[in-house]
């Protein structure tokens, strides 16, 4: 089934008018812009629907966007169905600030590991998660790094973290590391 | 109880030594959940047969485990986080560091995502050339599977000649690249260097020579009664578990799930080559077992030979490998998500572009390990602790992709 008529089907399923979600079947890789109430809803639908079968959820991760209007935290779904062979992209946006999520581990178990992940480098919950913890970083590890404006702590129990001045400055002065050709 | 968790409490020389220490999280089983008999260990970080430094938590009950976690985390760099402030071409050194025994497959994954963005393609040549790459370092990756599995289970020729023939393709990698290990070959748009004069004979000599030592190995370890006693019931992922988790590449088709992406959502030309995609036919057990996983694994490296001889037989003798590198890498706003097939299976990187900027806004790596680990504490459920270490071989994890 192609991208534009996977997506039709979905919202025709969850009665999504075209102001309450976006998609764009032209992409490169095909995706579809959900409300986070309806996450749970579009996942089962996806998982359930014969036609559709997406029986694997490939990927979950998150991108900041602090200067977008609200500042959001998009949390995207990369699914696959290895029995009709078609891809699709789930998104959606929580609020930077205390935002969550309902878990998608109900539907496909790959969402446990993925989603601790994504909780532990953006700081988004998952609602009804049964092993909610930090998964790469220690638990009591400051802040969550993949948010932009998240800072270096300079020591974590008496261990310096912070990166050498060299790579800093430069990171800070824009300049960049090369390794290809022309550098 | 608690007290005794800390590694540095009651050791006051420890130069960490801290007298606010932080709460212990580092552990999920908790001890007065236990019941009578029952026990909690560690299984490493520092364990020889977890592959790097993975610690396991185990509940037993004498031999018996009872619930495992795997505890990752410990090679963590974020080089997601690193990759914010480099360019695009200086994020890869950064991914051949993911899966250090499978390097060309992280920078092909990487190199794809990036052309992709670009909407750029590779001549016919860079193509040839990082499909035989790509196949040798399968190769690589298996034979190190092979051998090191074999020694977990207790059997060490094995080891010693896979580990000849994989110092082979290494040399290879040496010559063509000055790399033994990380190679920074794949760029965007092309291959770092061209192949030298007399490699492809020397390829070919080694692809020869490396059938027999092949068929050797695999009569020694892959029928041996013993090893199929230690192997083929334990560990058992049914096809619907395979999905429900998402596994790909051997662990996938260790199933019995007849997936392979070369076939299926062809990159490189791979449609061109006549190979076939190996699917375990479990004839000593249930399907799904370990040995099933390491069986796939090595018919894959007869497949990945046929494929480096045809794409060796069809390379264009002329062509320029850097024909197509862009001078800057500044793509239009917008994503992508290219999936390759590594040795260990599915890796993808998901890149997010900000309009002509030179540094990634965002970059994802897809770890097909971290996921396969994912399911780890089902598939060790009642299992003996010996056995374990069997599983834990049989998934053929890198914890530096699984941490990254």
């Amino acid at each position: 089934m192609n991208a534009a008529s996977i997506i039709e089907r979905l919202a025709a399923h969850l009665g999504l008018d075209e102001d309450s979600f976006e998609s764009d079947a032209e992409a490169k890789d095909p995706w579809v812009r959900i409300p986070g109430d309806r996450l749970l809803a579009a996942a089962e639908f996806l998982k359930g629907d014969p036609e559709l079968d997406f029986d694997t959820l490939h990927c979950v991760s998150g991108v900041d966007w602090p200067g977008d209007d609200p500042p959001a935290i998009e949390v995207v779904y990369h699914l696959t169905s290895l029995s009709r062979k078609h891809w699709i992209v789930l998104k959606t946006r929580v609020p930077r600030e205390g935002g969550s999520l309902p878990t998608l581990e109900t539907v496909w178990k790959a969402a446990n590991w993925h989603e601790r992940e994504t909780y532990d480098l953006f700081g988004v919950r998952f609602e009804g998660h049964s092993d909610h913890r930090r998964i790469l970083l220690p638990a009591d590890w400051p802040g969550h790094p993949l948010l932009r404006d998240w800072e270096w702590p300079e020591t974590w129990h008496k261990i310096p973290v912070k990166p050498g001045r060299q790579m800093t400055e430069r990171a800070e002065g824009g300049q960049m590391t090369g390794v290809g050709p022309f550098d | 109880m608690a007290e005794q968790r800390s590694p540095v409490d009651g050791a006051p020389l420890v130069t960490l030594y801290d007298e606010e220490l932080p709460p212990d999280n580092s552990y999920a089983f908790s001890p007065e959940e236990l019941e009578e008999d029952e026990m909690i260990l560690n299984m490493g970080p520092q364990h020889p047969s977890t592959h790097g430094v993975l610690r396991v938590e185990l509940k037993t009950d004498g031999e018996i485990v009872k619930d495992a976690r795997p505890h990752i985390g410990y090679l963590h760099r974020n080089f997601e986080k690193h990759a914010e402030n480099i360019d695009y071409q200086g994020v890869i050194p950064f991914t051949d560091r993911m899966d250090y025994v499978g390097s060309m497959g992280n920078s092909l994954a990487y190199a794809l995502t990036v052309e992709k963005l670009l909407g750029i393609g590779v001549g016919e040549r860079v193509a040839g050339i990082r499909v035989i790459t790509a196949e040798l370092q399968r190769i690589a990756s298996h034979l190190l599977a092979m051998g090191t599995y074999g020694m977990d289970i207790g059997a060490f020729t094995p080891f010693l000649l896979c580990f000849q023939q994989r110092e082979r393709i290494l040399d290879l990698f040496e010559w063509l690249c000055g790399a033994r290990l990380l190679y920074n070959y794949n760029w965007v748009g092309g291959v770092s260097h061209d192949l030298p004069e007399g490699w492809t004979d020397k390829c070919r000599r080694f692809l020869d020579e490396f059938v027999p030592v092949l068929d050797e190995v695999d009569k020694l370890l892959s029928h041996n009664k013993i090893f199929i006693r230690r192997t083929a019931d334990i560990g058992i992922i049914t096809p619907e578990m395979a999905k429900d988790y998402a596994l790909s590449g051997p662990n996938l088709r260790g199933s019995g799930i007849d997936w392979d992406l070369r076939r299926d959502d062809p990159y490189l030309g791979y449609e061109n080559y006549d190979f076939n995609v190996v699917v375990a036919t479990s004839p000593h057990g249930p399907v799904g077992s370990c040995w099933d996983r390491y069986f796939v694994r090595v018919r894959e490296m007869y497949e990945s030979v046929k494929i480096v001889r045809q794409a060796l037989d069809r390379l264009p003798a002329e062509g320029d490998v850097h024909e197509n590198v862009p001078r800057f890498v500044r793509p239009l706003a917008g994503e992508a998500y290219c999936r390759s097939e590594a040795p260990r299976g599915e890796l993808a990187f998901y890149i997010v572009a900000e309009n002509k900027k030179p540094i990634p806004y965002r970059v994802k790596g897809r770890s097909p390990c971290f996921v396969a680990m994912g399911l780890f504490h089902e598939i060790t459920r009642g299992e003996m602790i010996a056995d374990i270490i069997a599983i834990i071989g049989s998934l053929d994890i890198v914890l530096g992709e699984i941490d990254r």
